[in-house]
């Protein structure tokens, strides 16, 4: 799923500043997952936004609502009838969703609540891992499913770096050599062999180095 | 034994502190409360395992976003006791009461709103 933390308070009141009335709009989708951005965590903010603004003494109108997602057209346009009351809308999901609604409701100003992370999962209820760079090519299926794009920091395709000490990375005691583990499991399983293999140089192209990415999917294109 | 508290204490029964969420309590607050507070069962004696464990790190969330909002954290607490203990839940009521009164009204009171 797509993994983000809110922003800071300070930086969220600072976008509502001049607003009276707002929305609160969440995502049933991987926000709500990951606990950022679905209904719980919209009245949340909600809450806190309103008890910021009592204390200042200036009432701030805040509704709340979440949809099934905001990354895709049909959802956006349940909020149709909403837009256009407010004087911002905030959206808790990933940074598709203010960009979608942008795209939909021109009129109307949309501020992200949330800073969009990574492509991860959650390791124990609460802590979440990267595991996808979304590079376009994936090569997970040489390296035993353990993808060295994420998961390495230097993103080395050919073996582990001078920094890798007792199965720990260079950056930090907490953060695994997953080249570290890549090799030991090769070991183990005897297919240590593998890594021998010249493979040809990875194209870039179909990550970010691209530009920006679109996929057409011919046979659902209506 | 009939004991007596602050008639300001507002008692909520839940099945058990792990029910209690972050929006409970700030709701709380925004509604104007001037403090609260969850009762949660002992450390290591909740009938739900972890319970009021959980209640425990809501508590804390909720008073790190009072900290941030430049309201005093103190209004929020959480206190651990068994179903027992009466003496103990007055005297708590008591202390709370008192912290409270300390820290003076709420700076959220609905009356302080433009």
């Amino acid at each position: 799923m797509i993994v983000a933390n809110r922003k800071p308070l300070a930086e969220i009141r600072e976008m509502v500043e001049n607003c009276d009335k707002i929305l609160i709009l969440g995502c049933k989708g991987c926000v709500t997952v990951c606990n950022v951005g679905g209904a719980r965590e919209v009245s949340i903010l909600a809450s806190i936004l309103r008890i910021a603004r009592k204390k200042e003494g200036r009432l701030l109108h805040v509704d709340e609502m979440t949809i099934e997602r905001q990354c895709d057209p049909e959802y956006i346009e349940q909020v149709k009838d909403r837009v256009g009351q407010y004087d911002a809308v905030v959206s808790m999901a990933c940074g598709v969703g203010p960009q979608f609604l942008s795209e939909a409701y021109p009129a109307q100003r949309f501020f992200p609540a949330v800073n969009t992370t990574f492509f991860g999962g959650a390791i124990q209820h609460g802590v979440w891992a990267e595991r996808c760079a979304g590079c376009g090519t994936c090569i997970i299926h040489y390296f035993d499913g353990m993808c060295p794009i994420a998961r390495c920091s230097k993103s080395l395709l050919h073996g582990p770096c001078g920094g890798s000490a007792n199965g720990k990375c260079e950056i930090s005691k907490e953060v695994d050599c997953i080249w570290d583990k890549i090799v030991r499991k090769k070991m183990e399983e005897g297919h240590l062999k593998d890594l021998l293999d010249p493979k040809p140089p990875k194209d870039w192209r179909t990550a970010r180095d691209g530009g920006p990415r679109k996929s057409v999917r011919e046979e659902l294109v209506q | 034994m009939r004991l007596s508290y602050p008639s300001n204490v507002k008692v909520i029964q839940v099945p058990c502190s792990g029910r209690v969420d972050i929006i409970h309590l700030l709701k709380a607050i925004e509604d104007g409360a001037d403090g609260v507070y969850v009762a949660g069962c002992l450390e290591g004696e909740c009938h739900f395992l972890t319970g009021n464990f959980k209640a425990k790190k809501r508590v804390q969330y909720v008073k790190k976003v009072l900290e941030e909002l430049g309201i005093e954290p103190e209004r929020v607490e959480m206190f651990n006791l068994s179903a027992g203990e009466g003496p103990r839940f007055a005297e708590i009521a008591t202390e709370m009461t008192e912290r409270i009164r300390e820290l003076g009204p709420s700076p959220v009171k609905p009356q302080n709103a433009a």
